[in-house]
């Protein structure tokens, strides 16, 4: 029962492409891809000639196939570029050592520099280190703020003039529904994109896009690729979120469904998406906050101060929490009288109680009483705040609501820790099937909260900024 | 009995106790050809050490979880119902696992 390719009907055919059901040989497979994703180059226009194109190498499947296919492309096409390969060394012994020797692998078998910035380099701290303050539980928090820091300042230090990421259309359409699913609608206009970093130094793009993840691991197999794929030790199986899951699940049952939702994202009419802010929709164009630039270390920053010298300021100063979320007591507060006794004032009274006032100019420091919800501007006329105080995100819909969809619904721990942000204890219940959270949902959704004002201004923007910032979803901000 | 190559990768060896590949003895049913469905059944009772859900889903791989037989992809094959013979190779590749 050989079946032969159905492109050159000679050789043995290897594999059904999800996004055709082609059937080829291996050959016509490599040429299959590398022409698509050339196409997908060209057509978006993704590279300059004469550019300096870091490749985010973390060692694992996606970052090693793109810098293969970029090489090979790029030697093939003409291109003109200069790449070289940009890892981050975030100090996590036993895992990031033997994944950069992938890299260091990837620099010979390529024949392209490769440049290495250390968390210890760039802020004086290992993950090891940390966690060993932090614990785990917010340690995801730490590291894709860092991370993505990491990156532009890498980049920078060596002059490039953009940044190549692997994110391939699987990551895409995963980042796509939970856009939708946080009511994300910033986020969700620009998710899609192909070329992102309106909040980074540098653009970024993903010539993966429209790539399978399935063809990725099979390019990679048959070419015998050197690549890594050991979890990270404090977040194992992170990525894992119910959102990847479900991707997977349209995929098995329909492959076309991971491009359709990449194609739909892309039409998407978003409020605020263009500079010609008044949709005929009516809806209000989303404003997000101004970006200026950190006034300590010069990273672009919605706040007077970013979201890694505030983590900072608090290890330094040995309140690693303060930057990442409230004490676990607190989470209860506002749980008294119930969300349907909360009025106006106890609503804009709960959050400064939660916050312990010593800490309110590390994490609010634009908030000069200390009532966090100073920082956050007013919803708009006709939405309301949620009434679970830890998440506060505005909402549309009739005064009788009182909490978000998320805080409302039931799989809402599910929802809030997609990504393993919150530690990942919601998600192991979800995956185990086993007994709900003892914590109420508040507590987990806050637990994936940086504090209020922190960055960026809606409260629930700072907990998506949380979980996006996980390193198992880092596509999610883009 | 099949003598059969269970490969396992893309950190799918990390929940068979850290083996890439083993060199397994499968059971078959008298008067049946073993199939891929037999075979990863026995490999999940027999070799697994950790985390069954993240290696199946029901009867099948959990989807993110790719199965080649003899470096074809399963698909080509008949999925499940694929025969496994005597000296075949099953690789079984999480694409679920790091970036
Ligand atoms: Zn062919
Ligand atoms: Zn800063
Ligand atoms: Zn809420």
């Amino acid at each position: 029962m050989v079946k032969l390719c159905g492109h050159c009907g000679e050789q043995r055919a290897v594999l059904r492409r999800p996004k055709t059901f082609e059937q080829l040989c291996r050959e016509c497979f490599y040429t299959a891809l590398e022409a698509e994703v050339h196409e997908t180059i060209t057509a978006a226009r993704l590279f300059r000639p004469g550019e300096r194109v870091a490749v985010a190498a973390s060692g694992g499947k996606d970052s090693t196939v793109l810098a293969h296919m970029l090489t090979t492309l790029n030697r093939r096409h003409g291109y003109g570029l200069d790449l070289f390969l940009l890892s981050i060394d975030e100090g996590i012994s036993g895992y990031r050592d033997d994944s950069l020797e992938t890299v260091k692998r990837n620099e010979a078998q390529y024949q392209i520099p490769l440049h290495v910035y250390s968390y210890k380099d760039l802020y004086g701290w290992t993950m090891d280190e940390i966690v060993s303050q932090i614990g785990t539980r917010s340690n995801c928090t730490f590291c894709g703020v860092f991370r993505r820091q990491a990156l532009d300042r890498g980049a920078a230090l060596v002059g490039a003039d953009k940044i190549a990421t692997g994110h391939n259309a699987d990551d895409v359409a995963e980042t796509v529904l939970l856009n939708i699913i946080r009511g994300d609608v910033p986020r969700l206009g620009r998710c899609a994109n192909i070329i992102t970093g309106e909040d980074s130094p540098l653009p970024r793009v993903k010539p993966f896009k429209y790539t399978y993840e399935k063809e990725i691991v099979m390019y990679a197999y048959f070419k015998r690729l050197d690549y890594f794929s050991t979890e990270c030790i404090y977040a194992p199986f992170a990525a894992r979120g119910f959102a990847r899951e479900f991707v997977k699940d349209l995929e098995a049952a329909r492959p076309r469904a991971i491009v359709d939702l990449i194609r739909s994202a892309e039409q998407f009419r978003v409020p605020g998406r263009s500079s010609s802010s008044n949709s005929s929709s009516g809806a209000k164009a989303v404003v997000l906050p101004q970006a200026g630039s950190c006034e300590r270390c010069g990273y672009i920053s919605s706040q007077p101060v970013c979201k890694a010298c505030m983590l900072l300021e608090g290890l330094n100063k040995g309140l690693p929490r303060l930057g990442v979320t409230r004490t676990r007591k607190t989470h209860k507060a506002p749980a008294v009288g119930g969300p349907a006794a909360a009025t106006a004032a106890q609503l804009a009274a709960a959050p400064a109680a939660a916050v312990d006032p010593a800490a309110a100019d590390l994490v609010a420091p634009q908030a000069a009483g200390g009532v966090s919800t100073a920082a956050a501007p007013r919803p708009e006329p006709g939405m309301q705040r949620c009434r679970i105080s830890s998440c506060l995100q505005a909402q549309t819909g009739a005064a009788s609501v009182q909490q978000c969809g998320f805080c409302t619904s039931p799989q809402q721990p599910a929802v809030c820790c997609g990504s393993g942000a919150c530690g990942g204890s919601a998600l192991g219940s979800l995956e185990a099937g086993g007994a709900p959270e003892a914590d109420p949902p508040a507590a987990d959704h806050s637990a994936a909260l940086a504090g209020p004002g922190s960055e960026g201004s809606f409260a629930y923007l700072q907990n998506k900024g949380a979980i996006a910032s996980h390193p198992s979803a880092r596509h999610a901000a883009q | 009995m099949v003598k059969v190559r269970l490969e396992f990768s893309g950190g799918l060896d990390l929940l068979f106790g850290n083996q890439k590949a083993v060199e397994a003895d499968i059971p078959q049913q008298s008067g049946h050809q073993l199939t891929v469905a037999e075979a990863m059944a026995w490999a999940r009772d027999n070799l697994l050490t950790d985390r069954p859900e993240l290696f199946m889903k029901g009867s099948s791989v959990r989807p993110g979880v790719l199965v080649l037989l003899n470096d074809t992809d399963w698909e080509l094959c008949g999925e499940l119902d694929a025969l496994v013979a005597d000296g075949d190779r099953v690789t079984f590749i999480s694409t679920l696992h790091g970036g």
